[in-house]
């Protein structure tokens, strides 16, 4: 069969590019055997690795070899890869953080040149500088700030200028006014041949201010890029027909009415509606319901359920067909408008900041007219005023801080998605959880494993690894040495066998291995489903069903223990989820609901007061996802869902929700110290400046210290328990997840 | 103070010389791969063997 990976393929002519995902790059050594290997096969031109976001580039001559023979080429060289396809956003932000580091760069280089020449002027103002000098040196500061600032504002001016346009204030708006205010009066001040001119402060203003965005963007690329390497880790690939001939596709390559087969095992990867075949579905991440669902054709099957029986042919549709999905995406518009209502920190902070400074300048020069100085000396001062209240320390306080709390949710195996997620979840006191698929594990597991001999469940367990049934691939996990057996066969819809030891092995349906129905015991729990193994004279029975996250009791005890309420909502029956609300110790549940019900519930808590944590993967978890305050999924989750959480976490693992939390909460003490340690500065820097004592030195000094001080502090947001997990770690943990 | 006319120009070409080196390289991409950088360091392509 062949493989059809055309959609990843970008064309230049002869040349064709396409960039893959690699598992596994750890070292040197690995970059060395990829390049070299893919560039000994003939055909490719030129193989890339670029080990900071673990993806390889390659370039081939058309004609010569194809896509499928690369990703074979590389499969020989002993890694796994996976096409990547640049995702829109992903590549706009990396042009936003060249276009921020430009910014930064030309601020900096203006910085230092000025500098230069004031640190020149200051000295010399206290010995003999002669007027002449003082106002070259201020004319040429003047001509190194003026084209620095209006290239290096322009992030500022550009987010001011939108805010103000819809009558809004944002930080940006004092910072712009700041910047051109400085400027413009030190143009004036160099005209009159004043002393003092401010183009050093405004400058280094935009320099620091713009050291910490581009941090913040840099943190974000980093996490984003292990982001799309999972979603292409993820990446699911469809047999589709062409005529009567089947290829392999990636699901994302399929346009409605294509026809596709879906085997037992597979998941299904489109919308669309059955036309040949029986089988049954597993729709735990499309619904949250456990028990397997019965269809035939004309039934609609959603993308994400797994097939369990049957070989299924589909007819793809358009996502507007299916009428789930239709619900599920209309009550996500309505749920993002109704979030886009939160006003972030530090534009709550700026609508507190600038009306209160800008008044105190007006109030100022009133003071100092009346008082009878002239109306130039009070503009002066007023002005002054408004420089060394500069928002410098108060624009960094939060960027800052998101920045290493960012850091340290990454290394805690969770990734971030929007910037003022880190508030939100700091202000959650009601943590609601999902039950399928987030308090138990994304897969079946075998419930009885302690009952059954060591070396009997290894023997099952390789020989389930040559078989694709879902209930195998449980069994399968259980398996210490991942070595399936030679001349394993499998018969679909049965079981599969194997010689062991000279004995066959028989692992399937109780009738396959020739096990009496009388001999089982029936299972307790209607979700539970049973797999039988024969090795000779030995026999056992495997109870496969969810099972709760290894560490999930601890998890909801340590919740429970930093104040939060807990509850489960679940699209589940009653009857499953109640054993798990009971396990865990959670009194409050509900179990039946649709997505519509979620949100009601969620709104109704939110009007109770409450701020909700939302921790779910399924797809009818995506509204309530989004209407929550804030959200977290496991990387397990649908797609939709997983775009509409705050946070992502990897592996299998409960704890990094625990870790959101306390992080979080962390963050928000050091963003609020912060805030406080920029409003004291103010409180000591503005007296001086409206006794007209202010003077440039004094302004830089100021400006410098305030941000180191606020900076320094938000590096206690960082992990108290210095455990550095390298990304090489967090990606094993996603090879983990995935496998 | 008639040095200033060699002395000032000559400081200005310096730190433009510095910022369009950055931007080049920037531009060059070589950014793109911090790490990347790191390791290769390691590798000993370069001898013949």
């Amino acid at each position: 069969m062949s493989t059809d990976l055309s959609m990843f393929v970008r064309r230049d002519g002869p040349l064709a590019q396409m960039i893959i995902a690699v598992e596994g790059v750890n070292c040197a050594g690995c970059i060395r055997k990829i390049e070299n290997g893919l560039k000994q096969v003939p055909g490719i031109v030129d193989a890339r690795v670029n080990f900071s976001n673990r993806r390889l580039a390659v370039q081939w001559r058309t004609g010569e070899i194809e896509a499928g023979d690369v990703m074979h080429a590389l499969e020989e060289i002993g890694y796994r890869g996976h096409p990547f396809e640049t995702a829109n956003a992903e590549a706009e932000e990396s042009r936003h953080a060249k276009w921020l580091l430009r910014c930064l760069a030309v601020a900096g280089f203006a910085a230092m040149n000025i500098m230069l020449l004031s640190v020149s002027v200051w000295s010399g103002n206290a010995a003999d500088i002669t007027q002449e000098t003082r106002d070259f040196f201020h004319w040429l500061s003047a001509l190194i700030a003026l084209p620095a600032a209006a290239y290096a504002g322009q992030p500022f001016f550009q987010s001011a200028w939108r805010a103000v346009r819809v009558r809004q204030v944002n930080m940006d708006v004092p910072i712009s006014l700041g910047v051109i205010l400085a400027i413009g009066l030190s143009l004036v001040e160099t005209a009159n041949h004043a002393q003092h001119a401010y183009f050093d402060s405004a400058v280094m203003l935009l320099f620091f201010l713009l050291c910490g965005r581009y941090f913040d963007h840099a943190m974000r690329q980093r996490t984003r890029a292990v982001a799309g390497n999972l979603a292409a880790l993820k990446a699911e690939m469809a047999h589709r027909f062409d005529g009567s001939e089947l290829v392999l596709v990636p699901a994302a390559a399929l346009r409605p009415g294509d026809r596709v087969l879906v085997r037992p095992g597979d998941r299904v990867p489109a919308d669309g509606v059955v036309i040949g075949g029986t089988s049954d579905i597993d729709e735990s991440l499309v619904t949250g319901e456990t028990a397997r669902r019965s269809i035939g054709a004309g039934a609609t099957v959603y993308a994400g359920s797994v097939n369990f029986s049957g070989t299924l042919t589909l007819k793809v549709t358009a996502a507007g067909d299916a009428t789930l999905i239709d619900e599920i995406e209309r009550l996500l518009e309505k749920a993002v408008v109704a979030k886009s209502r939160y006003v972030r920190l530090a534009d709550r902070a700026a609508r507190l900041y600038a009306p209160v400074v800008h008044t105190a300048a007006a109030l100022t020069a009133a003071g100092w007219l009346l008082a009878g100085a002239s109306l130039h000396d009070s503009i002066v001062i007023a002005i002054s005023v408004l420089i060394i209240t500069c928002p410098c320390a108060l624009a960094l306080a939060i960027p800052a801080v998101q920045v290493v709390a960012s850091g340290a949710l990454f290394r805690a195996g969770l990734i971030v998605n929007s910037g003022d997620a880190i508030e939100r979840m700091a202000e959650c006191d009601l943590v609601i959880f999902d039950k399928t698929g987030t308090l138990t594990l994304p897969e079946s597991r075998v419930r009885n494993r302690a009952d059954v001999p060591g070396e009997l469940l290894e023997c099952a367990a390789r020989l389930a690894l040559s078989s694709r049934h879902p209930l195998a691939a449980a069994v399968a996990r259980e398996a210490v040495q991942k070595r399936p057996f030679d001349g394993a066969v499998e018969e679909p819809g049965r079981g599969v066998r194997a010689m062991v030891e000279g004995v066959e092995a028989r692992l399937g349906s109780p009738e396959f291995s020739g096990l009496s129905t009388s001999k089982i015991a029936t299972p307790d729990c209607s979700a539970t489903s049973i797999i039988a193994f024969r090795h000779g004279d030995r026999h056992a029975v495997f109870a496969v069903s969810q099972m709760l996250r290894p560490d999930a009791a601890a998890a909801v005890r340590e919740l429970k223990a930093l104040g939060l309420e807990l509850a489960i909502l679940s699209g589940d029956r009653a009857g499953a989820v109640a054993p798990v609300a009971d396990a865990l110790g959670i009194a409050r549940w509900r179990a039946g609901l649709k997505p519509a019900d979620k949100i009601a519930l969620i709104e109704e808590m939110a009007v109770q007061g409450w701020r909700v944590l939302m921790v779910g993967d399924g797809i009818n978890d995506a509204p309530s996802l989004a209407a929550a305050h804030a959200s977290v999924s496991p990387i397990s989750a649908a797609h939709i869902t997983q775009a509409q959480a705050d946070a992502v976490f990897l592996g299998e693992r409960l704890r990094p929700v625990v870790e959101v939390v306390t992080i979080a909460r962390r963050a928000r003490r050091l963003m609020r110290g912060n805030l406080l340690l920029a409003a004291l500065y103010n409180a000591i820097a503005v007296p001086i400046a409206v006794a007209g004592l202010v003077t440039p030195l004094i302004a830089a000094a100021a400006m410098s210290g305030s941000s180191i001080l606020v900076t320094l502090n938000a590096l206690r947001a960082g992990p108290s328990v210095p455990a550095r997990r390298e990304p090489s770690t967090v990606a094993a943990d996603l090879s983990g997840a995935s496998a | 103070m008639n040095i200033l006319i060699y002395l000032v120009p000559i400081a200005l070409a310096l730190g433009l010389t510095g910022l369009f080196a950055f931007l080049w390289s920037l531009r060059a991409g070589q950014y793109d791969d911090l790490d990347g950088a790191a390791v290769r360091a390691l590798l000993d392509d370069d001898l013949e063997s």
